[in-house]
């Protein structure tokens, strides 16, 4: 079993400027997705589904909400006197500068808890990209074809099929599933196979690599480690067969969004045996008026609903009033949406008053954000 | 460290709640779910916390294991303290002597070792029967601003209801000078919500007496308050206003879930500053279909309506299947409802599945069907019908 081997590294520190209003305030681990989830729950629950029972979370910037959503890590059950839940932001030290270059200095900066992990191997992991599933058939062919690294991927029907190659680490894999090849942000590569930012390693490789690099003042992983060892390293790949999505644009989160709509989603990402768990808000359960209408849509706890929804995710504590239609939008925690408005192709992210008989409008391509807070 | 409390709380949870049939076959009446989330038990305890009491003793006695399991540390209600929180207190055996609680002020007297470990000034007794809001530290309060001995919550009913109550008559400053249990002509509507204040040093005086006392049913309505109020001791009725309900029987409890469908309902659950907490399981948001018709209902997380839900609370991962209606009905966490299903005024407990074409119920007399059970196709069970948990019933 995993369980004792392995500790979670999670990266939490992404840039993703297309995310455009969504990230403003908050990193792209903390972006609400599914009606009632945060990102960063995903990976918690994924981690904590395949026994992981120690977890750093290494922030970067706009990290209150996300910290705020973890807490103690209590709903993950990481809340134990020994490992469980830490949260690793960056800090001025003659050693470390306080802000990082890349990924090589952030897990640099996370040296000391490094250390003090216990377990022998890192399961190192980003977080904009959206999966369900559990770690151990992963780790048994990390140990049986003794790989230094193994990447998990997933396979795409045709190549680039989740919208252009924003950050994209694409792998060519010979027969016996070893990564010969990579190629990293590239237009050009025909590859289907697309890593999914989750790497297996053993905590000392990890550490002498990031040492190496760092003396040699190199700072990103991917092509100044993997993609420059990839011949004196065993880099094998695993591929995942579920739903991936990666929210690198919004039209990827809306359009993710708008996925979780769909059955076999929905039963690919909320096994029961594996329940994504997230930040508890003893809301009190959703009720629907006399005038409800809703159709295709997810609904979080705590709404109240008297008007029209369809095709649309609902976050926890949303209120539509009598004669609103909501199509085709994502409406955020605490969301009031009053009478008589119309909202189309629209992403209201949290604590937005949307006033009477107002008219929003996006696009599929280019949804309309209203951002956290405003009142329209 | 045991810090002392100003006041601690007892909460009565043994009750059997025979009148719930088979919905309590299976567990005590504090355990029976509520309003598509809740367990009756959540409104004292969740009280307990918005009134900042943080030292619940919790009695059971009749099917404990899903009220043990369920309270466990305290946590959801935010009662886990590193002294006091919310403690289950199951009756024990004590030097040779171990008995059971013969009643709710045997409940208390066999547990005062316990409450006198925290050293209080106060013990508040609640039970576990009754779905309400309510800040028991403005009941506390005024019991201390009335120098009181004890205080009995009261809630005005509708005169021609008195009769089922006990009813408190008081003088005008709010001092209680008579006690009538279910009188047939009540000389008010000023009737108890069984739930108590008393001076801690002064009613363990009585509690004692009353151990000692062979005749005595060891009841506080009726063997208790009537000894204190004989004595000559304060005692007050402490009036609340807002929603209070007995759940204790089959239409009561139906009733009750109705009314949280009221366009404005008595009980606000959605209140913001006075949240009812309860044990969260981790559930996704729930999914209503293509092709779903929601009207006038409770939907909890992890539910999936395809059908047609009208006026009904719908509990956690329950399943409608396309072409069901389901209408004024209550069903309970991971039933699974298939598909051109009717079900018509009925209860239904958790984990029950019916296959395809399954008729429950009618529109005037009230079905329950017990947990587990298991209906094949086009089964039909009978408007009034209250079915054992765990049958399995086949097409006639």
């Amino acid at each position: 079993m995993m369980r004792n081997d392995v500790f979670g590294l999670v990266y939490a520190g992404e840039e993703n400027i297309n995310l455009r209003e969504l990230v403003n305030l908050r990193s792209v681990s903390a972006l609400p997705v599914g009606a009632r989830y945060r990102m960063i729950d995903f990976t918690l629950s994924n981690m904590v589904n395949s026994g992981i029972r120690n977890i750093g979370i290494i922030p970067k910037k706009n990290y209150q909400s996300l910290i705020d959503h973890v807490g103690s890590g209590k709903e993950w059950d990481l809340n134990r006197k020994n490992d469980g839940l830490f949260i690793l932001p960056p800090y001025d030290t003659f050693e470390n500068t306080g802000s990082y270059n890349g990924l090589v200095d952030t897990i640099k900066g996370a040296a000391a808890y490094l250390r003090r992990a216990r377990q022998k191997y890192c399961l190192l992991t980003g977080s904009y990209t959206l999966y369900s599933g559990t770690y151990n058939e992963m780790f048994e062919q990390h140990i049986d074809t003794g790989a230094d690294i193994t990447i998990l991927y997933n396979e795409e029907k045709k190549c680039a099929e989740s919208g252009g190659h924003f950050k994209d680490l694409r792998l060519t894999l010979n027969d016996d599933g070893r990564v010969t090849d990579m190629q990293y942000k590239s237009q050009k590569s025909s590859e289907k196979k697309v890593a999914m930012d989750v790497y297996l390693i053993r905590k000392d490789l990890l550490e002498y690599l990031v040492d190496d690099a760092m003396a040699h003042g190199k700072y990103n992983l991917i092509t100044d480690v993997f993609i420059k060892n990839i011949k004196s390293l065993k880099i094998y790949g695993y591929r995942h067969n579920g739903y991936v999505a990666r929210l690198n644009s919004t039209s990827a989160y809306y359009k993710t969004n708008m996925d979780f709509l769909r059955p076999e989603v929905q039963e690919d990402l909320f096994s029961k045996d594996r329940p994504i768990h997230t930040k508890v808000k003893d809301g009190a359960p959703a009720k629907y008026g006399q005038s409800a209408v809703v159709k295709n849509s997810l609904i979080g706890s705590g709404c109240i609903i008297e008007g029209e929804v369809e095709n649309s995710i609902l976050f926890r504590g949303v209120y539509v009033g009598k004669g609103a239609k909501i199509k085709n939008s994502i409406v955020m925690q605490d969301g009031r949406v009053y009478e008589n408005t119309s909202l189309d192709q629209v992403i209201v992210d949290k604590r937005v008053n949307v006033r009477p008989y107002s008219n929003l409008k996006g696009n599929e391509s280019y949804p309309l954000i209203i951002p956290k807070g405003a009142v329209v | 460290m045991i810090t002392k409390k100003r006041c601690v709380a007892m909460l009565l949870a043994g009750g059997q709640g025979s009148r719930l049939g088979v919905l309590t076959k299976k567990r005590a009446k504090p355990a029976v779910p509520y309003g598509g989330k809740y367990k009756i038990i959540d409104f004292p305890l969740s009280n307990c916390a918005n009134s900042g009491i943080d030292t619940v003793g919790v009695l059971t006695q009749y099917e404990p294991l899903e009220l043990n399991e369920y309270v466990g540390t305290g946590a959801p209600w935010d009662l886990d303290a590193s002294s006091g929180g919310a403690l289950v207190l199951p009756p024990y055996m004590s030097g040779q002597k171990g008995e059971w609680y013969s009643g709710t002020a045997n409940a208390i007297y066999q547990n005062i070792n316990f409450i006198e470990r925290y050293d209080p000034d106060y013990i508040l007794v609640l039970s576990g029967d009754h779905i309400y809001k309510m800040d028991y530290s403005k009941m506390i309060d005024y019991h201390r601003e009335k120098g009181a001995d004890a205080t009995i919550a009261v809630i005005e009913v509708p005169m021609e209801e008195a009769s089922r109550f006990g009813i408190v008559n008081t003088d005008e400053e709010g001092r209680i000078v008579e006690f009538e249990e279910k009188p047939p002509a009540p000389k008010s509507n000023t009737a108890s919500m069984g739930i108590y204040v008393f001076n801690w040093k002064t009613i363990r005086s009585y509690l004692m007496q009353d151990n000692d006392d062979p005749h005595s049913d060891n009841d506080f309505g009726k063997n208790v308050l009537p000894a204190m109020l004989a004595a000559g001791e304060k005692m007050y009725a402490y009036v609340f206003k807002g929603y209070w309900k007995d759940v204790g029987t089959i239409e009561s409890l139906w009733e009750s879930n109705m009314e949280l469908l009221d366009e404005t309902p008595q009980l606000d659950l959605h209140e913001d500053g006075f949240r009812v907490y309860t044990r969260n399981y981790a559930k996704p948001p729930h999914y209503i279909g293509d092709g779903a018709r929601v009207k006038n209902s409770i939907i909890g997380d992890g539910c999936k309506v395809l059908g047609e839900v009208e006026n009904s609370v719908l509990f956690p991962g329950v399943t409608i299947g396309r072409g069901t209606t389901v209408r004024d009905s209550i069903i309970m966490q991971e039933s699974d409802i298939g598909k051109a299903c009717t079900i018509d005024r009925a209860i239904i407990d958790e984990e029950v599945t019916c296959e395809d074409g399954v008729v429950i119920g009618g529109d005037k007399k009230i079905t329950v069907v017990g947990t587990g059970v298991y209906a094949t196709k086009n089964s039909v069970i009978a408007e009034g019908d209250m079915i054992e948990p765990g049958r399995v019933l086949k097409q006639d």
